[in-house]
């Protein structure tokens, strides 16, 4: 009994530091990535190959001044950080890593991270309430309106591997994905959702909340120091989230030949962590009325259609 | 359990008596949010994981959100804030006290009387979706007609009246 609970402990506690820690270094990670493709250095001078400039970037947050505007709704202010980092941590608790590795074995697992990632959206739409300031403010309208609208066919996007899996445990979802990877039945689920999953942690090209040529930093206008830093870590861990997500909804999770499973996980994780630097690098940022087009009258019809085509063929092949 | 029951239902209740109380409409929203999510935890408790997450999802992810959406939208300030000191000026608690007294006396009469649930059974996704799509279809045919109607409505008041205007480029 009291080597279960150690074992679970060892798991919590070595997932969270793993995860915080790799959100972290993805700040270096991403820089030198862009530096590679848009063809400059990036960061090369703290460390070896630069890599120290992580543990530089946060002694710089750690020790600047923590300003909290006179005008702004201080509670509220304080708070709005603070939410994306726990929403996204608590996302990765129902997360199956590889076999043995991983919090909690959830039925609804999948509702689970849904609901969080829907919930991370206060963090950005109350932080620019409470910055009290136009640009934050016009940053979060935008975020809450784009947050809502691709949380709609996010989830309606993941019902295909849910019919074919047949449950919403993302472990039963990896062990139903042995014959094969759900990506090539379900390629359009697989291509609505990542760029859903793009557009829930407002990356680029769909960062309108924090478009600085429009909106100085959007919603982050009025943060500094570790606040901001919380901000800026959170959108790492919900790009991690959505890529481990995505791996495991899709790629097969853990499963893959001669290499043990966490390996493969991580593998498959890195790599579209990648393709993420990688649209950012290569993609410009669309109108914001373009983005809220092209997710109703586009991706929405697509993810219906994905959903009805698979329910066929399902009740057809029975 | 039943302290996990207790704990999120106190928790759900006073956050609901803040939803009232507070001034500011944003911090209402706050704690309206919050007590959505202790009754979510309480649905967990009784077996129903999948009216949990559906409650987060779209209660508490989506319908709150719009609602802080519109709040923003306004933009209130002080004055806001001192008319709804006004409005709940003592004398307003009243009635509303009197009601709740009411049904709080008859909430204690049926614990006395031993009108509660019994076993916790376990309802999945797969049962909610049996039951939706088999013993309540009507119900919701008619709530997705009704929110249909709402939709075309809401169309219908945001269009332009130039048709014109709506060509890319215009704006």
């Amino acid at each position: 009994m009291s080597s279960s609970i150690f074992i679970q402990l060892v798991n919590i506690f070595g997932i969270l530091t793993t995860i915080v820690l790799l959100a972290a270094l993805l700040t270096w990670v991403e820089r030198r990535l862009l530096g590679f493709w848009q063809d400059r250095p990036g960061p090369n001078r703290v460390g070896p190959f630069g890599l120290l400039q992580v543990v530089a970037d946060m002694i710089k947050l750690f020790f600047k001044e923590d300003f909290i505007p006179r005008f702004a709704d201080r509670p509220v202010f304080v708070l709005a950080p603070t939410l994306v980092m726990a929403t996204m941590l608590l996302g990765f608790a129902v997360v199956p890593f590889a076999p043995g590795i991983g919090i909690v074995d959830l039925n609804v697992g999948l509702l689970f991270v849904l609901a969080m990632s829907s919930l991370a959206v206060y963090s950005v739409v109350l932080g620019a309430y409470a910055s009290n300031n136009k640009y934050a403010l016009l940053g979060g309208l935008r975020a809450a309106a784009q947050t809502v609208s691709y949380e709609v066919f996010m989830g309606i996007s993941l019902m295909g591997v849910v019919m074919l899996a047949g449950s919403f445990n993302l472990r039963d979802i990896v062990a139903a994905q042995a014959d094969g990877w759900f990506v090539l039945p379900q390629l359009l689920g697989f291509v609505i959702f990542f760029i859903a999953g793009i557009a829930e942690s407002h990356r680029l090209p769909f960062d309108l909340p924090e478009a600085e040529h429009e909106l100085t930093a959007g919603f982050h206008t009025e943060y500094s120091s570790m606040k901001f830093g919380m901000f800026f870590v959170g959108e790492y861990l919900s790009v991690i989230l959505i890529s481990a997500l995505v791996t495991t909804l899709f790629l097969g999770g853990w499963l893959g030949p001669w290499l043990p499973p966490l390996v493969w996980f991580s593998l498959k994780t890195a790599l579209l962590v990648c393709v993420f630097v990688l649209l950012r690098a290569a993609l410009p940022r669309p109108r914001y009325d373009q983005l809220m087009q092209f997710g109703w009258k586009v991706l929405l019809p697509l993810s219906l259609a994905n959903l009805l085509a698979t329910g066929g063929i399902l009740l057809w092949l029975q | 359990m039943s302290i996990f029951f207790y704990f999120s239902a106190a928790i759900a209740l006073i956050a609901t008596l803040f939803v009232i109380t507070a001034r500011n409409a944003v911090h209402a929203l706050l704690y309206l949010i919050v007590s959505l999510l202790a009754i979510a935890l309480i649905f967990v408790l009784y077996g129903a994981p999948f009216a949990a997450a559906l409650e987060v999802i779209v209660y508490a992810g989506a319908i709150m959100v719009l609602i802080l959406f519109v709040i923003m939208m306004m933009n209130q300030g002080d004055a806001s804030v001192e008319q709804e000191r006004q409005w709940l000026a003592p004398a307003a608690w009243i009635g509303p006290g009197l009601l709740s007294a009411i049904l709080l006396l008859l909430f204690l009469l049926l614990i006395g009387t031993g009108a509660h649930s019994g076993d916790v059974h376990y309802v999945g996704p797969r049962q909610v979706g049996a039951a939706l799509f088999g013993h309540y279809l009507l119900a919701v045919e008619l709530a997705s007609m009704v929110l249909l109607a709402g939709l075309v409505g809401a169309f219908h008041l945001a269009r332009r009246d130039n048709p014109e205007a709506e060509r890319p480029g215009h704006d």
